[in-house]
């Protein structure tokens, strides 16, 4: 009720009503379009100038205060050194674990007489189990050629198995788990699944589970502990160095305090006298971030020379040259944002005032 | 324009306050504020600039009350003000050229502004010729010119100068004091304050006397009065 009382007192108006027409009309329409459009545009403009001065000044400043510039970069610079080093110490615990865990497995020794078609029926199974990573399959001949191969110096039993005639050996399956914990399970299904017989005959001779089970669990404590202490030591030696990046970001800040109250005064607003700054501690991260990439080849050049057979022959700069890209991203990312938080923070202290 | 209503302004130390202070100038108006150091003057200043609160009182600038104005109105407030700091405040890692031209920057003018004011107001006072010096390689004189001209650069409706002859020989205070007389000739309100006799005797403008945070003389034609000449 009340909009149609409204525009009835309007009506009454015949230079409401031209108005209204007026308001109505395409040109107008298009006025008010265009008037829109040039508050955006002009909106859009003091934001680019601002930037773009915000940018120029950061590099102005970076350039004038050589000396600031380059201490900070070279504290960055072990910073980003020091989340590299985590990144290759990772690499390598990695790929340590993975060659342990590749020497375990669990063996089934099936009998001699069980036909092949058996053995790759229990082989196809145990591939399908879920925790399985891979089943070797080893046949009766390779059984025996490996044993002869491994007792070549022992006349005597050579001498025996001949005697025998008969491969005395059966057909092994190697299973190997995806991870070092799946083995008890693995072992279980085997010694509880009763469709493995011939007749009433089981064909499996022996599952060495057993026998490995300690070593095998030890070797997976050990590994987890490792993984988690690696972790809390990147955590740690991360956490220090950005600490002691941000302190020099700091210091070169508290000693333009002077000039942040000068620049206040003459009623700079914040974000004005605060993104030099920013944009400075961004250029510190990408220099920084460039510097250690560039620092790490010849290290990982010298390290994979000398420690490849240590480290059960991962060569490090294959790994840096195949990551290559990944951890340049860490780096930069890391390295812009702790410039950029670093500047931020220290620089609220003195626009808060 | 300018008007203090009862400010009063305490420190936590007690020592450094304005006490109960009424004072209005008017716009175009060059007033001095003298006293001996630790009078209250540069209280005064800081007050009107919105650095600091009062303990009690208002201060109004045109009709807004500076006490109310919120932080993020601040820097719009200030740039309606021109300030001269005894010791300069100018940015040391920038040109002549660049420090004048911040003020412009931080006030938002373009660069095709920048570029045509800026030399004008450094010819003003005449600084011509050193627009491309840094800070460091200029004399006290030249540095405080430097100051005014970015005090002047975006039209300030008032000039604030705290003591902008305290660090200078005779003559470079003459000349400082010069320009503030060819600005305030121009239209602008200038705050002189100073402690040196012979300035305020020679300009023979208004003059208001502190003394111990009280305003004890205030006089149209001024010379500089000690304390216990009242």
């Amino acid at each position: 009720m009340a909009i149609f009382r409204v525009s009835g007192a309007m009506a009454s108006s015949d230079q409401s009503e031209n108005k209204l027409a007026l308001l109505r009309s395409r040109r107008n329409v298009r006025r008010l379009a265009l008037f829109y459009f040039h508050t955006l545009i002009k909106k859009h403009m003091t934001f680019q100038t601002d930037t773009k001065r915000i940018v120029r000044w950061g590099l102005i400043n970076f350039y004038r205060n050589k000396v600031v510039s380059l201490a900070s970069i070279l504290m960055m610079t072990v910073t980003l050194m020091v989340i590299g080093i985590v990144i290759f110490l990772n690499a390598i615990l990695g790929f340590s674990l993975a060659q342990v865990s590749s020497k375990v497995d669990v063996n089934v020794y099936f009998y001699p007489n069980v036909a092949t078609a058996q053995v790759q029926q229990v082989q196809v199974m145990l591939q399908q189990l879920p925790s399985v990573a891979s089943v070797q399959y080893v046949s009766q001949d390779q059984a025996l050629a490996n044993f002869e191969a491994k007792h070549q110096d022992d006349y005597l039993t050579l001498q025996a198995l001949d005697e025998l005639g008969t491969n005395p050996l059966g057909a092994t399956l190697n299973i190997q788990a995806k991870e070092a914990g799946q083995y008890q399970a693995i072992a279980d299904t085997l010694n509880q699944n009763t469709s493995l017989m011939t007749g009433s005959n089981p064909i499996i001779q022996k599952v060495n589970y057993s026998e490995n089970a300690e070593i095998i669990t030890r070797l997976t404590n050990i590994m987890h502990s490792a993984e988690s202490l690696g972790i809390a030591i990147s955590v740690f030696f991360v956490l220090i160095s950005i600490l002691i990046t941000f302190n020099t970001i700091r210091l070169a800040i508290y000693m333009a305090r002077d000039e942040i109250t000068n620049m206040r005064m003459v009623g700079a607003e914040n974000k004005y006298i605060q993104g030099p700054f920013m944009i400075e501690g961004v250029l510190y991260g990408i220099i920084s971030a460039i510097l250690s990439l560039i620092i790490f080849y010849p290290v990982m050049f010298w390290l994979t020379k000398t420690t490849q057979t240590f480290f059960g022959g991962l060569s490090l700069l294959q790994y840096y040259a195949n990551n290559f890209f990944q951890i340049a991203i860490i780096l930069l990312v890391a390295g812009i944002l702790v410039g950029l938080i670093s500047a931020w923070l220290a620089i609220r202290k003195y626009l808060k005032k | 324009m300018i008007r203090f209503e009862n400010v009063t302004k305490y420190y936590t130390d007690q020592d450094l306050s304005v006490e109960n202070v009424n004072l209005s100038i008017h716009a175009g108006e060059f007033v001095s504020v003298v006293g001996h150091s630790g009078a209250g003057k540069t209280t005064l200043i800081r007050l009107l600039l919105g650095e600091i609160k009062p303990s009690s009182g208002n201060i109004w600038f045109d009709d807004f009350d500076v006490d109310a104005l919120k932080r993020s109105e601040l820097p719009m407030y200030r740039r309606r003000i021109g300030v001269v700091f005894q010791d300069f405040r100018l940015l040391p890692n920038r040109t002549a050229f660049e420090n004048v031209a911040f003020a412009m920057e931080a006030a938002g003018k373009s660069d095709d502004e920048i570029v045509s004011d800026v030399p004008h107001a450094l010819e003003l006072v005449g600084l011509g010729h050193k627009a491309r010096s840094f800070p460091n390689e200029m004399s006290g004189g030249e540095r405080q010119r430097l100051a005014i001209a970015r005090a002047i650069i975006n039209q300030p409706e008032v000039i604030l100068a705290d003591e902008p002859t305290g660090n200078l020989d005779p003559r470079a205070a003459q000349e400082i004091v010069d320009i503030l007389k060819k600005i305030n000739d121009l239209g602008t309100t200038v705050v002189l304050t100073t402690h040196n006799k012979g300035i305020v005797d020679s300009l023979g403008k208004r003059v208001i006397t502190i003394e111990k945070g009280r305003i004890i003389r205030d006089d149209k034609i001024g010379r500089y009065h000690h304390g216990e000449q009242m």
